[in-house]
């Protein structure tokens, strides 16, 4: 992975409200498994049991507030990415959430006006290196701030493992 | 003092909010759900031995005793591995108890430390002046290799505590009281400072608890000012030489909280969120169909002690099925020097072994559809003790017991008639 085409998404939305928890994206009962396929088929599966069976590979979620609140479980976003979701924006995503989907390279961003200007449905097209996120549905334009350096550092590197073994972090 | 204690550990004088840190890490904590997925993530890098042995713990706690074959495959890969790597600091059961009440007794965590856990609530060793956080699964496993994490260094709100709590108000209290007031994400990336002349009315309990749920506010850690009450915890419980960080009186912060101690009344966060914090004067009849006392937040001695006060004497209402989890082998053993488990077991409720099962709808008391719980644990999300249709009310272990005996949502002051 790795150089700025990749930072480009295109896809149709699906969207929930705010203070979406880990225990609705991934609910714990499904713990007892590591396996990303069998993750993504229990994924968001309290709040929207339709949406393992409409979610479409390259699917954009947009959320309100503190998404993915409440546990640490990794599990979480490697349910939404094994699930085909390419990218995730959120009014604000709650903290461990946020850095486990860097660490993981499942691509997250903030911009609540974005979240408020796109409806179900509709196709977006995300550039996080330029940080335009454009609605092609009705044509709008939303800009977001860029990733901290050393952020981009990890994401372009395809997570921080990744990043440790390309001797980035030591 | 966040701030202060991530500057030491990534050799800094001085750091600001919003600056981005790799920090040396003393403590690198993973349980049975989380670690396996750090395993896998480590055994990327090919490497043969972990940064330190003895600064890497895993406790085979949320699925343990191992409630079906899968979970006990996942106990299985961590004793594996931990086996392999030698591990110091692997509790199986037996020695396990839940994570957060374990390592403050082991003595695995001192003032100054910088922790990371995979597990949210690693944010309860605050209490203990450290600073202390939940991550993820990678992270954990960066941290079992390197002994470093990358941070971005939080801002800080400070809670001042004045006064003292009342009879049968406690720790949890205050924590969901300030949670109702300021939101699940109230305190989002920021660091919760607790001081005040208030700290010398909150024992050890309250205080791991405070810090346990500020994850409940979206804070990145929660920290307590140390005081003779922590060096005596620490000294206790044979941590290492505690390192103690002030705040500057210059220390700039996002906010000052005032709480005042004397004020707060017994609290019950409704579903689905734990800001909906309401006092007894908000609450009507709610029928109930299980209670759980136990957890990270609230499965310490001092919580049973409480429970016990109350349901001393009394029995379980009818229908009512009550859980008690003593968090750790030896709270549970000293609540049987003390007589407790027989208070519980007399009052009609089943005392089990240590587990986090039922807080996060594992097992060991799952709800069906249309049932409601009190539990002390932490999280009332949808579904989070079980079916979707199920409700959890978040309530201190002293309103626990009180609602275990009448059956429905009960303040102690009702109970104990003051």
């Amino acid at each position: 992975m790795g150089g700025h085409e990749l930072m480009k998404y295109t896809g149709n939305v699906i969207k929930y409200g705010d203070n979406v928890d880990t225990d609705v994206i991934i609910p714990a009962r499904y713990l007892n498994t590591s396996d990303h396929k069998e993750l993504a088929s229990h994924c968001m599966e309290d709040l929207d049991k339709t949406f393992v069976s409409r979610v479409q590979q390259g699917d954009i979620i947009t959320a309100g507030q503190n998404f993915g609140c409440g546990s640490s479980r990794e599990h979480a976003p490697i349910a939404i990415k094994a699930s085909g979701v390419s990218l995730v924006i959120a009014k604000s995503f709650a903290r461990i959430f946020y850095r486990n989907s860097i660490n993981i390279g499942l691509a997250i961003v903030e911009c609540p006006e974005a979240v408020d200007g796109i409806s179900e449905g509709d196709k977006v097209e995300a550039d996080l290196d330029s940080g335009i996120i454009r609605n092609l549905t009705t044509g709008k334009e939303y800009k977001t701030e860029p990733f901290p350096e050393f952020v981009q550092k990890i994401i372009e590197n395809g997570g921080l493992m990744q990043s440790i073994a390309n001797g980035i972090i030591a | 003092m966040t701030q202060k204690i991530l500057a030491a550990h990534a050799g800094l004088e001085k750091v600001q909010a919003g600056q981005l840190i790799l920090a040396n890490l003393d403590l690198v904590l993973g349980n049975d759900i989380t670690s396996p997925v750090a395993i896998k993530e480590f055994a990327k890098l090919g490497k043969d031995i972990v940064f330190d042995k003895n600064k890497v713990t895993m406790v085979m706690d949320h699925f343990a005793p191992n409630k079906d074959i899968k979970a006990a495959e996942q106990c299985k890969m961590c004793r594996d591995f931990c086996g392999e790597k030698e591990i110091t600091h692997f509790y199986d059961v037996g020695k396990m108890g839940i994570e957060h009440a374990l390592l403050p007794e082991k003595g695995l965590v001192t003032a100054g430390n910088v922790v990371i856990g995979a597990d949210s609530h690693t944010c309860t060793y605050g209490a203990l002046g450290a600073f202390s956080t939940g991550v993820g699964s990678t992270d954990m496993a960066c941290g079992m290799a390197i002994g470093k994490a990358w941070f971005k260094v939080p801002s800080a709100v400070k809670f001042e505590l004045k006064g003292c709590l009342r009879q049968y108000v406690s720790g949890k209290d205050v924590i969901l009281h300030i949670i109702g007031k300021i939101g699940v994400d109230g305190a989002l990336y920021r660091s919760m400072e607790f001081t005040g002349e208030g700290l010398a009315s909150l024992n050890m309990a309250d205080r791991l608890c405070i810090a346990n749920m500020a994850i409940e506010a979206g804070a990145k850690n929660g920290i307590f000012e140390v005081d003779d009450i922590t060096l005596d915890y620490i000294r206790e419980h044979g941590g290492a030489e505690p390192v103690i960080f002030k705040a500057d009186d210059d220390a700039v912060y996002d906010e000052v909280i005032t709480i005042d101690l004397d004020n707060i009344e017994p609290t019950v966060a409704f579903p689905h969120l734990p800001e909906n914090a309401k006092t007894f004067d908000e609450i009507g009849d709610i029928k109930i169909d299980q209670v759980v006392i136990g957890s990270c937040t609230n499965g310490r001695l001092e919580d049973l002690v409480a429970a016990a006060d109350i349901m001393r004497g009394h029995k379980c209402a009818e229908n009512v099925r009550v859980i008690i989890i003593p968090a750790t082998q030896q709270i549970y053993l000293d609540a049987m020097e003390m007589g407790l488990l027989r208070t519980f077991i007399e009052c009609g409720a089943v005392v089990s072994t240590p587990t986090c099962g039922p807080c996060l709808g594992g097992y060991m008391g799952i709800l069906a559809e249309g049932e409601r719980a009190v539990t002390t644990t932490n999280r009332n999300f949808v579904g989070r003790m079980g079916h979707v249709g199920s409700e959890v009310y978040l309530a201190s272990p002293a309103t626990a017991a009180a609602s275990a005996i009448t059956g429905k949502i009960t303040s102690p002051w009702e109970v104990m008639s003051l």
